[in-house]
C-alpha cells in the first residue's frame, strides 16, 4: 500500500482504470445509439489511461489535459490502436464523436482527480482524496447508467417495430423521417387496445382512492396525534403492525369474498380495496405532521369557543396542507401503480386499470413495442407528477416510511 | 380536617375526549377490520379446509325451459320440456324449487305428480338432488289460440329454481391436508431457501447501494436536484413496466443485453438470465435492489444532510482523511437509520411478490413464499393449500414484527 502513495505511481493507475471506465461507457453508449459495433480494449485503455494520467499530473490543468487527451485519442483511433475498438462500416462522423466522448471523458475528469497531487511521496489525505475523487466519477456513471438504461430501452422499443428490433437488438436509432409515424404503437394502443379508457379508470380510480383515504385518515391521525384517550400507544403501534400484512394474504380471501359477493370484476371493489390498503400508511405519515404542529394554536381555538371538528378543519387542516399534498401524491402512487389487486379482481377489458391492461399485452401474439407503448403510458403521467411536485413527493416518500 | 387528594380516575373533560377519539377512528378501524382482520382470520379458517379453486362457485340447481312440437294453430299439441341439472358432480343440492309463471294459453294434459298448477302460476317441488343429478321434466300441453294472441314464447317468461347447498367454505369438515401438501418433501425447505436469499441479499444489497448513491449526493454541485430526481425513478414508476423493460432488456434471444455483452466478447453466447439456476434467483435479487435501493437513499441522504458539519471540521484540524472521516464519523451517525431501515426493509422484501411473479412468475428455483401462495391457490386451483402458505407467512411476520418493535422503540421512541 505505501508503494502505492507516490504521485508518479497513483496517477497512471487512475488514469488506466478511469479511461477504461470511459472507454466502456462510450461503447456502451454508441451502441446503444447506433447498433454498430463497438467495444473497449482493455489493453490500450490501460496503456494509454496509463500515459494520460502522467500527463495529467504534469499538465495540472484541465483544459491542457483535455486537448491533450482529444488530440492523442483521435490519432490513437487513426492508427487502428484506440481504448474503443470501432467495427467494419462505422461512419466518420460516429468515430469522431467517440473520440471526442472519450477524450474529453477522460481529459476534464482525470484532470481534476489529479490535481493539487504531487508527482513524489503522498500523503494518506492526498492519496485518499484522489482515489475518493476517482470512486465519485465511477460512481455518478455507474448509477446513471443503472437507472437510465432499463428506461431508454422501454422508451426506444416503443418507437420500433418487431422485426427491426430482431434484426439487431442493439440498435435504437430511431428513423425521424417517418414524423408522427413514429408513435403508431401509441396510436394502435389507444385505438384498438383501449388504452384510452385504461388511462381515464385508472386516474379516477386514483382520485377516488385520495379522497377515500384522506376521508378516513385524517380524523383518525388527529385523534392518534392529540388526543388523550386508553389504548392509543397501543393503536399507534398496531397501525405499524398493519401495514406489515403482506397483500398476497389479503389478496386470498378477498379473491373468495368478492367471487361470492360479485364484486369481483368491478370497479365498486377496486375501489373498496384500494383505499384500505393506503389508510394506514396515511395515518402514519398525517399523525406524525399532526404532532408536530404546535398544540397552542388549537387551543387557542378551542378557547374561543369552537369545537373540536372546526379546529381540525379551520386551524389544523390549513395547517397541514403540505402534508396532506404529500400524502395525497403518495396515496395516488400507491393506487397508480398497484398491480396485484388489479390482477387478480379484474377480468373483463372494460374495466381494466392500465397496470391490468398492460399486463394484458404479455403474450406472444402482441408485438412487444406495444408492451413498451403501453408501459410508457402508465410510466410517464407518474413521472411528471413526481418531476414537477418533486419537493412534496419526496417528503411524502421519506415520511411514508420504506413501504414498498 | 379531611385531606386533599389529586383527583382519580379519569374527570368528564377525559371521557368526553376519549369518546371524541374513538368516534373519529371509527370509520378506520371499521374499515381496516373488514378488509384486514377478517380477512386473516379467513385465511386461517380456509387454511384447514379441502377448498378447490372450482369450490367457490356453490352448486346451484340449473333449469332451461323451452317449448317443443312446434305448434302452429289452435289446438296444436306441444310438449313444454324444462331440462334439470344439478351444476356439481358431488354435492348435493337440497330443497330445491322450481316456480315459473305460464304464458296464457296454454292447457295442461298431464302433470307430473310433484308439481303444482295454480292459475298460471307452475311450481315443482324436487325434494334434494344427488350430485351429478340430471332430468328432463317433460309436460304436455295444447296450444290454444290465447298463446298466439298474446306472441309471449315460453322462455321469456323468467323461470326461478332454488336450492340450499352446503358450501366446503362454511361446512363443519376440517383438514390437516394442506399443511402436510406444503411441507411435503423437499420443496417447502427449497422455497424458504429462496426467500431467505432473497430477502436479506435484496435488503443488504438495497441498503449498500443506497448508501453509496447518497454519498454521491451529498455534496452541492449543479444537477444535484436533477440527479436525485432520476435516481428515484425506479422506484416511482410502475413496477409492471420496468419489470417488462427488464424482461425485454435481458431476452436471451432478442434482448440487448446480451447483444452487447456478446458484442464485446464478454460471453460467447447468450445468457439467459430469468432462465436457469441459480442465475434467475440472482437476477430476481438485483432487480429487486435496483428497484428499492431510491428509498435507502432518500433516508440515508436525508440523515447526511443533517449530520452538523462542525463534527467533519474539526476532524479535518485533526488531519483525518476522507476514509477516516466516512468510517469514524459518517457511519456510526448513520448506524440508526441504517438498522430501521434494515428491519422495515427485510420485512417488505420478505412481502414482495409482484415483481418476482411478473419477472419470472416462480419458475427456475426463484419461487418464494408470497410466489408460493399463487401458485398453489391459483395455478394448483388449490386455495386451501393457498391459504396455508399464507399462514405460514403470516407466522414468520409475527416473529419479525417482534425483532422490530423490540429494537424500533429503542431507535425511534415509538
Amino acid at each position: 500500500m505505501r508503494y502505492l502513495r507516490f504521485g508518479y505511481v497513483t496517477a497512471p493507475i487512475l488514469g488506466a482504470l478511469w479511461l477504461f471506465v470511459i472507454a466502456t461507457t462510450v461503447a456502451v453508449a454508441m451502441s446503444f445509439a447506433t447498433g454498430a459495433a463497438f467495444r473497449p480494449s482493455v489493453t490500450f485503455s490501460v496503456v494509454l489511461g496509463a500515459l494520460l494520467g502522467l500527463a495529467a499530473l504534469h499538465l495540472q490543468s484541465a483544459r491542457l489535459s483535455a486537448a491533450v487527451a482529444v488530440l492523442g485519442l483521435a490519432a490513437s483511433l487513426a492508427v487502428g490502436l484506440a481504448p474503443v475498438v470501432v467495427g467494419e462500416g462505422v461512419g466518420l462522423t460516429a468515430r469522431a464523436i467517440t473520440a471526442l466522448a472519450v477524450g474529453l471523458g477522460t481529459g476534464l475528469p482525470l484532470a481534476r482527480v489529479l490535481d493539487e497531487m504531487p508527482t513524489g511521496a503522498l500523503t494518506r489525505h492526498e492519496f485518499e482524496g484522489a482515489v475518493l475523487k476517482f470512486l465519485m466519477g465511477f460512481g455518478y456513471i455507474f448509477f446513471t447508467a443503472l437507472v437510465v438504461i432499463p428506461f431508454y430501452v422501454m422508451v426506444m422499443t416503443s418507437l420500433k417495430n418487431q422485426s427491426e428490433l430482431i434484426q439487431n437488438p442493439l440498435d435504437f436509432s430511431v428513423d425521424l423521417s417517418q414524423g408522427w409515424g413514429l408513435f403508431r404503437s401509441y396510436v394502435e394502443l389507444i385505438r384498438d387496445f383501449r388504452f384510452g379508457e385504461y388511462l381515464w379508470t385508472s386516474f379516477y380510480i386514483s382520485v377516488l382512492t385520495v379522497f377515500i383515504t384522506l376521508a378516513f385518515a385524517i380524523p383518525g391521525a388527529y385523534a392518534v396525534a392529540r388526543l388523550r384517550f386508553r389504548g392509543r400507544a397501543a393503536f399507534s403501534r398496531s397501525i405499524l403492525l398493519i401495514y406489515m400484512v403482506p397483500m398476497i394474504v389479503l389478496a386470498l380471501p378477498i379473491y373468495i369474498a368478492f367471487s361470492m359477493t360479485g364484486l369481483r370484476n368491478s370497479i365498486a371493489g377496486i375501489v373498496m380495496i384500494y383505499p384500505v390498503t393506503t389508510i394506514p400508511v396515511a395515518l402514519y405519515m398525517l399523525q406524525g405532521y399532526f404532532r408536530g404542529l404546535p398544540a397552542e394554536i388549537e387551543e387557542a381555538g378551542l378557547m374561543d369557543g369552537l369545537s373540536r371538528l372546526r379546529v381540525i378543519w379551520l386551524i389544523t387542516l390549513p395547517l397541514s396542507l403540505p402534508a396532506l399534498a404529500s400524502v395525497s401524491l403518495y396515496v395516488f402512487m400507491i393506487a397508480w401503480n398497484e398491480f396485484l389487486l388489479a390482477f387478480m379482481l379484474l377480468d373483463d377489458p372494460s374495466k381494466f386499470t392500465l397496470t391490468r391492461g398492460i399486463a394484458s399485452l404479455n403474450s406472444s401474439e402482441i408485438p412487444r413495442q406495444h408492451l413498451m407503448a403501453g408501459s410508457v403510458i402508465a410510466t410517464l403521467p407518474i413521472m411528471a407528477i413526481f418531476l414537477g411536485l418533486e419537493r412534496f413527493m419526496t417528503k411524502g416518500l421519506t415520511a411514508g416510511s420504506v413501504k414498498g | 380536617m379531611s385531606e386533599m387528594t389529586p383527583p382519580t380516575g379519569s374527570g368528564p373533560l377525559a371521557r368526553r375526549e376519549a369518546r371524541l377519539a374513538w368516534s373519529l377512528l371509527a370509520p378506520t378501524l371499521f374499515a381496516v377490520a373488514a378488509v384486514v382482520i377478517l380477512p386473516l382470520l379467513a385465511v386461517f379458517w380456509i387454511s384447514f379446509k379441502p377448498v378447490a379453486l372450482a369450490d367457490l362457485r356453490p352448486p346451484a340447481p340449473v333449469v332451461r325451459e323451452d317449448l317443443r312440437g312446434r305448434p302452429e294453430a289452435a289446438g296444436d299439441e306441444g310438449t313444454l320440456r324444462y331440462r334439470l341439472r344439478n351444476s356439481s358432480q358431488d354435492q348435493v343440492i337440497g330443497n330445491v324449487v322450481l316456480t315459473d309463471t305460464w304464458t296464457e294459453g296454454l292447457t295442461v294434459q298431464e302433470l307430473d305428480p310433484r308439481c303444482t298448477l295454480e292459475g298460471t302460476a307452475f311450481r315443482c317441488d324436487f325434494g334434494d338432488w344427488e350430485g351429478g343429478f340430471r332430468e328432463t321434466l317433460e309436460i304436455p300441453v295444447i296450444v290454444e289460440q290465447g298463446y298466439f294472441d298474446n306472441g309471449v314464447e315460453v322462455d321469456e317468461t323468467p323461470v326461478s329454481i332454488t336450492g340450499a347447498a352446503q358450501s366446503v367454505l362454511t361446512s363443519g369438515e376440517f383438514t390437516l391436508e394442506n399443511f402436510a401438501a406444503i411441507f411435503d418433501g423437499g420443496e417447502f425447505w427449497s422455497v424458504l431457501w429462496v426467500t431467505l436469499f432473497y430477502t436479506v441479499f435484496g435488503t443488504v444489497g438495497a441498503l449498500v447501494t443506497g448508501l453509496f448513491a447518497a454519498m454521491l449526493l451529498n455534496h452541492s454541485f449543479a444537477g444535484q436536484g436533477l440527479l436525485r430526481g432520476l435516481f428515484l425513478f425506479p422506484y416511482v414508476a410502475p413496477v409492471i413496466a420496468v419489470a417488462f423493460a427488464w424482461l425485454l432488456l435481458l431476452d436471451p434471444f432478442s434482448g440487448s443485453l446480451n447483444a452487447l455483452l456478446v458484442q464485446m466478447g464478454v460471453t460467447d453466447q447468450p445468457i439467459n438470465f430469468f432462465g436457469q439456476r441459480p442465475l434467475a434467483l440472482i437476477t430476481v435479487t438485483s432487480f429487486e435492489i435496483w428497484r428499492y435501493f431510491p428509498l435507502s437513499f432518500l433516508f440515508i441522504l436525508a440523515r447526511m444532510q443533517s449530520i452538523d458539519t462542525d463534527m467533519y471540521e474539526a476532524a479535518d484540524m485533526d488531519g483525518a482523511s476522507p476514509f477516516q472521516k466516512f468510517w469514524y464519523l459518517s457511519l456510526p451517525m448513520l448506524l440508526g437509520i441504517l438498522s430501521v431501515l434494515f428491519l422495515l426493509r427485510f420485512i417488505w422484501t420478505f412481502n414482495k411478490f409482484d415483481d418476482i411473479f411478473l419477472l419470472t412468475g416462480g419458475n427456475a428455483g426463484t419461487r418464494t413464499l408470497t410466489v408460493n401462495v399463487y401458485e398453489q391457490a391459483f395455478a394448483l386451483s388449490n386455495i386451501g393449500a393457498g391459504a396455508a402458505v399464507a399462514v405460514v407467512i403470516f407466522g414468520c411476520l409475527l416473529i419479525f414484527s417482534a425483532v422490530f418493535f423490540k429494537f424500533i422503540s429503542r431507535e425511534e421512541g415509538l
